[in-house]
């Protein structure tokens, strides 16, 4: 029988939650690395038992780990990550220059194919790679070289890659999204890159449809069907059926088009989630109740998913890592907040119960369906 | 042999206790207690000071004997109760909130 497993990623530990195929009765494991801001924890497609652990600290810096064993155990790996070459500046706050200069890993994305093999997306905002399962990192400088890249600035959390995906039919296509500099694609393995912002609008840069300087929040794909990607942007939800080229926007009749995490439903490419949050300055769920929103058509139509869900006296953030879905049929969703629970439907969204209610703040939910 | 008091993080990420027992070889200076902690933990390396340029990392302090010697140069020589073992080299993650 299948079974499931959910990786989380909190202020203060990593917790690894199981199931059967059931997702009815959980098994609550943690906190690894108790103590440490986790910013992701990710295992890899073509090993399960390989996990990979970012885990971060004001004080104590980058530390990574990984696993082999489906996170029972963990061994460091190298924490050195140095932009190649002469880094430069990028944009401050205020508009000034400012060196790159590294502060922590957000996002890990496993290769598709090589349990060895890890892209990592960090602040500030650049890409690197491990082939030897994190004992080495070597920047993909042609990112942060990328023509744009001094004109790049931080988002309130930072300038941060914090989204990779791997086109599965083509594995030299590479989509990352920065804030607040936009999506990018890569079609030669993270070589050279272009920004595909176009059809995105910002009312809060000078130029609303710029070429970079969008605050993208996530971005996500469902496997079978590549060209499509979904968006969560600092404000609207968008599309695009052409790898990026042109986005449209389908936030629809969403309460707020403000929000951080988008998924896509494992069974259908066209059942997509969202976490509508109030505002960029009011970072809870609108109106005390939180709800995901799906639609089953792609965009634009969008229907309120609360059952199981708290619906009154309810002010959680959930963080654009914070979702997931597995693999069964019908599809399981999750979800953690920044109020410590992790939320599961079993049935593609109908209905949800906490796993858990009382962790830290969650900042990253990843799944591994396994046999 | 040197002790060496660790802040709770790094206890765990050492997988160690409170406090750790160094042998270091020649002048006992920071310096030297630094390289051999983090060559007996190699997990900790980066997390006291920067990998590559080995300056302390800004959040953390290093006392003893009831002194800060965190602006110490590196390589200056640690107080005898330290360099024999009377008294703890504290590594501290500073206070700056929760």
């Amino acid at each position: 029988m299948s079974k499931v497993r959910v990786l989380v990623g909190t202020r203060k530990g990593a917790f690894v939650l199981s199931s059967d195929a059931s997702r009815k009765s959980w098994k609550v494991e943690g906190p690894h690395f108790a103590g440490w801001e986790i910013y992701h924890v990710k295992g890899s497609p073509a090993d399960p038992d390989r996990l990979y652990a970012s885990q971060s600290s004001s004080w104590f810096g980058q530390v990574m780990h990984q696993s082999n064993d489906g996170g029972k155990t963990w061994e460091t790996v190298n924490n050195q990550f140095v932009y190649d070459g002469e880094p430069g500046t990028h944009r401050w706050y205020d508009g000034s220059p400012h060196p790159w200069e590294f502060k922590r890993v957000w996002h890990l994305e496993p290769s598709l194919d090589d349990p060895d093999h890890v892209y990592a997306g960090v602040e500030d905002a650049a890409l690197f790679e491990s082939k030897d399962g994190g004992k080495s990192w070597a920047e993909l400088p042609g990112l942060r070289e990328h023509r744009t890249a001094p004109d790049w600035a931080p988002g309130a959390g930072g300038m941060c890659l914090h989204t990779i995906v791997i086109d599965p039919k083509d594995n030299d296509r590479l989509y990352v999204a920065i804030s607040s500099a936009g999506a990018f694609r890569s079609d030669d393995a993270g070589k050279s890159w272009r920004p595909i912002n176009k059809g995105l609008h910002s009312n809060y840069i000078p130029d609303p449809d710029a070429e970079v300087g969008h605050c993208v929040h996530r971005i996500a794909m469902h496997p079978t069907r590549p060209n499509v990607l979904f968006m969560q942007k600092h404000w609207d939800v968008l599309r695009t059926d052409d790898g990026g080229e042109n986005w449209h926007e389908i936030s629809g009749n969403l309460p707020t088009d403000f929000g951080f995490v988008i998924d896509v439903n494992a069974n259908d490419p066209d059942t997509v989630y969202v976490v509508p949050i109030t505002s960029d300055s009011l970072h809870f769920v609108p109106e005390g109740k939180l709800r995901v929103f799906r639609s089953r058509t792609g965009g634009d139509d969008w229907e309120a998913l609360s059952k199981g869900l708290p619906q009154k006296d309810c002010y959680v953030n959930v963080l654009r890592d914070a979702m997931a879905v597995d693999t069964l049929d019908p599809s399981g969703i999750y979800f953690g907040t920044s109020g410590g629970q992790v939320y599961a439907s079993p049935d593609g969204g109908d209905t949800w119960s906490a796993i858990v209610r009382d962790l830290p703040a969650v900042l990253s939910v990843e799944t591994q369906t396994l046999p | 042999m040197i002790k060496v008091v660790l802040p709770a993080n790094l206890q765990t990420l050492a997988g160690t206790g409170r406090t750790v027992e160094l042998r270091v070889e020649g002048p006992a200076t920071q310096r030297a207690v630094l390289d051999a902690l983090e060559a007996r933990y190699p997990a900790l390396l980066g997390t006291v000071r920067d990998a590559k340029t080995k300056k302390r990392r800004p959040m953390i302090r290093f006392f003893a004997c009831e002194e800060d010697l965190s602006d110490e140069s590196p390589d200056a020589a640690l107080p005898e109760e330290v360099s024999t073992g009377r008294e703890p080299f504290l590594i501290i993650g500073a206070i700056a909130g929760g």
